[in-house]
């Protein structure tokens, strides 16, 4: 059939790249972190610290101090002076200055936020490398230009700043998370207290550094680093005058219970259990590619993931053949190799949860499928996973599971394909894949998600608003729409 | 894949083959993770033996004469004169009129001999005469036969005549393996390109290969995946394994890597032999060697030190 390999000195080839490191000898990781309170690192009061380890080794990183009541009180009265005394008044143009200055600052510094990043998270170098740095210094770009533009933002109203922005962000995009935070509460005039994962603090802390460099006055952005006790400190705090919170649906529900009867203006990005649907007539390769590229990126630790594949019928058992194979080239392991694919699990605690909602799986009677791969001795690491046989009574296709776990299956019509797809108490996103321009647009009015990919999944830019419906919370961050939580209305222009 | 998308007819008492659509940004978004695999020393020796096994090494000017030819084939046998651990090419490929010389010249080495035939590179005579040139080549020696999909017929959506010429060469070939050029700059699109190499493997094509070399679009990452992905879906369809050839622009041995992992990836290993994936290339060989010879002394040297053919 094909012509016969012509040389006898055929060696058997395999297809094995070595492994390719990056180097980590950009970062240089302290024993101790403190507080960033006032433009300064001080000591937390309590002096109670927690320990941050790499989660694809164990290997303990740092101390960080954590911060108590008293912590969030000195930082709240930080960014309260600095709000008052200088920031809050300062023009736009000057505010837009700074930002600039940061977000160049965090592309100088990429290599050294991407390796830090992967160390302290878990998260392939490759992620880091091409998506959460780059992202997160095009954040502070865009809202930059924002700043001294508000007034064309809002035509015919004035809008004024809230004044201290309370933020607590999660631990799946660190850095990036910090920058969808504080750019737009910079861009209005607000000033900052932000409580960074427990984690994943070095890159905010790292940041911080950046801050202190680019001469951002002090008090202006605050970090505060701790676990949940520190967050609800500062969600309790009476000094702050806005809250943005990314996180779990079920902490979003406690921050909202617990603000509830304050005028404080909240946001909430939370969780979801995005479904991608995929037609029969669709760009197969390149679905099935979308549809990896969904649920694995990340180790699935993302609210957009798409956890949900609905496949119509007809071509269901191709798609998941096609699936599988695409999966067994999935390259897991050290996260500082230029060549993984999927890294390691945040945390102990997020390992164990995965590992219990994929048993209550496998009990329910959904079939498991997981490529052959070795997982390193060492770490948290959770095999890519795939469910067929899958009903939409299932636990693993009703929870968000925030792991690589993707869950099968199938829908006759496009009706079907919508209603399963909007029969959860979640929607933050979804995904159409289909070649047919007519039926996306159709879908696109039917789901009830506040972000929808057509062909695509997980594209983010800072010009697109991103947020929720229903339990994935509500408020947007991005664009021209991202802008808006942090004002206030202010009266009409004259 | 889909009871909507186009099938290719294969001929009576066969099945057709279905041909999936194509989305070229992700597609390319694809082809440009691949090509960010990096590859470290131990693995690169292997990665560079394997390239030189898969090269066609090509000369196809109207300007060949038979110690141009005799010279090539030299150096497809014996790559680097001073180091026999290097191996030989898998074939040279040359236009009719010097398939003998080439056959003489690499007669008992291994390195086959591959011929472009049928009106190279437009394909724009009668079928007679194509068929004629194939099968003089053939009777050269040739032990493979490179031809050109009939575009003209393709892009006018005469597709069965497209499909029975490639038939109709394939008889031709007799013992020859036939490699069916789709010259993808000229197909205008993705779509048209996985159409085409569905057709062209239904027709009877050993190889699908990418391009001429005489035209400015040539090989590249997304074009190369986009034919890995339909050989794929081949052979699930109908059983048959298919090879790969890329041509046209492939000059480094970074290139040549990145269709390595391309095909290893989409395909799977058993693509990662000269039977199943050949590089057509002229100038691709030298630099494959300079980077052998920067694996043992730690330099890349330069032209001088390496055979100009």
């Amino acid at each position: 059939m094909t012509p016969p390999d012509n040389d006898p000195r055929t060696e058997p080839f395999d297809l094995d790249y070595a492994p390719a490191p990056q180097s980590t000898a950009v970062v240089d990781i302290a024993d101790e972190y403190g507080l960033f309170i006032d433009g300064d690192f001080v000591e937390s009061r309590s002096g109670r610290t927690f320990a941050t380890t790499n989660p694809a080794t164990e290997e303990h990183l740092a101390d960080v101090a954590e911060g108590s009541k008293d912590d969030v009180d000195r930082a709240v009265a930080a960014a309260r002076n600095a709000y008052e005394g200088h920031w809050g008044a300062l023009s736009g143009r000057e505010r837009g200055k700074y930002m600039f200055r940061i977000a160049r600052q965090i592309q100088e510094r990429a290599r050294q936020f991407a390796v830090l990043e992967t160390i302290d998270g878990g998260k392939p170098i490759r992620e880091s490398r091409d998506v959460d740095i780059p992202l997160s210094a095009a954040w502070f770009f865009y809202y930059a230009g924002w700043a001294d533009k508000l007034e064309y933002a809002f035509p015919g109203r004035r809008v004024a700043p809230h004044g201290v922005a309370g933020q607590i962000i999660p631990w799946n995009f660190p850095l990036m998370m910090a920058a969808w935070k504080l750019a737009p509460a910079l861009a209005t005039g607000n000033t900052v207290v932000l409580k960074p994962a427990e984690t994943t603090p070095l890159t905010a802390l790292l940041l911080a550094d950046v801050i202190r460099d680019v001469g951002l006055p002090p008090g202006v952005v605050n970090i505060v680093t701790g676990a949940g006790a520190t967050g609800a400190a500062l969600v309790d705090h009476t000094g702050i005058d806005k809250l943005a919170f990314t996180g779990s649906t079920e902490v979003g529900k406690r921050i909202q219970r617990a603000t509830s009867g304050r005028r404080l203006p909240l946001t909430l990005e939370l969780g979801g259990k995005a479904a991608h649907i995929v037609f029969d007539d669709s760009a197969v390769d390149q679905a099935v590619e979308g549809i990896v590229n969904g649920i694995y990126f990340n180790q699935g630790h993302v609210c957009c993931a798409g956890s949900r594949l609905l496949v119509q019928e007809s071509v269901a058992e191709e798609f998941t053949l096609r699936l599988k194979r695409r999966m067994a080239v999935l390259r897991l392991g050290d996260p500082l190799d230029k060549n993984t694919d999927v890294g390691a699990i945040n945390s102990a605690e997020q390992l164990r949860r995965i590992t219990d909602m994929v048993d209550a799986g496998v009990a329910e009677g959904a079939d498991l499928h997981q490529p052959d791969c070795d997982l390193p001795e060492r770490g948290y690491w959770y095999p890519p996973t795939v469910f067929t046989g899958v009903q939409q009574s299932h636990s693993v296709a009703r929870d968000e599971i925030f792991g690589p776990v993707l869950t099968v299956q199938t829908f006759r019509t496009p009706q079907e394909a919508v209603d399963k797809a909007n029969n959860t108490p979640y929607g933050l996103s979804a995904g159409i894949w289909t070649e047919k321009g007519s039926r996306i647009l159709w879908m696109a009015e039917q789901l009830r998600a506040g972000v929808v990919w057509a062909n695509t999944y997980n594209q983010f830019d800072p010009a697109s608003p991103f947020g929720g419906y229903k339990e994935s919370g509500f408020g947007r961050e991005g664009g021209l729409h991202g802008l808006a939580p942090y004002l206030r209305a202010a009266g009409r222009v004259a | 894949m889909s009871a909507t998308a186009p099938f290719i007819p294969t001929g009576a008492g066969s099945r057709p083959v279905r041909v999936a659509p194509v989305d070229e940004v992700a597609l390319e978004a694809r082809a440009a993770v691949l090509c960010t695999r990096s590859i470290k020393t131990t693995s690169k020796r292997a990665a560079l033996h394997l390239a030189i096994r898969c090269i066609d090494l090509t000369t196809l000017e109207g300007a060949d004469t038979p110690d141009k030819v005799a010279s090539l084939c030299q150096k497809a046998v014996r790559p680097d004169p001073s180091d026999p651990g290097i191996p030989s090419v898998a074939a040279v490929c040359v236009y009719p009129e010097m398939v003998g010389h080439a056959v003489d010249a690499v007669a008992g080495t291994g390195v086959a001999v591959a011929s472009v035939a049928g009106a190279f590179p437009a394909g724009m005579s009668a079928i007679d005469v194509r068929t004629a040139d194939i099968a003089d080549a053939v009777r050269r020696g040739a032990d493979e036969i490179d031809i050109v999909l009939n575009r003209s017929a393709f892009l006018a959506g005469d597709l069965g005549r497209a499909h029975d010429e490639i038939a109709t060469a394939k008889e031709a070939c007799g013992p020859a393996h036939l490699k069916v050029i789709l010259e993808t700059g000229e197909l205008g699109g993705y779509d048209q390109i996985r159409s085409a190499s569905m057709l062209a493997m239904a027709a009877g094509a050993d190889f699908i290969k990418t391009s001429t070399g005489k035209i400015p679009g040539a090989a590249t990452p997304p074009t190369m995946l986009c034919m890995s992905e339909a050989i794929r879906d081949f052979a699930d369809q109908t059983g048959t394994a298919v090879g790969l050839k890329g041509a046209g622009g492939i000059r480094t041995a970074k290139q040549a890597w990145h269709y390595l992992v391309i095909v290893g990836e989409t395909l799977g290993q058993d693509w990662l032999t000269p039977a199943r994936f050949r590089l057509g290339a002229s100038s691709l060989l030298n630099d494959v060697l300079l980077q052998l010879g920067k694996l043992d002394t730690g330099r890349y040297s330069g032209p001088d030190y390496v055979t100009v053919d």
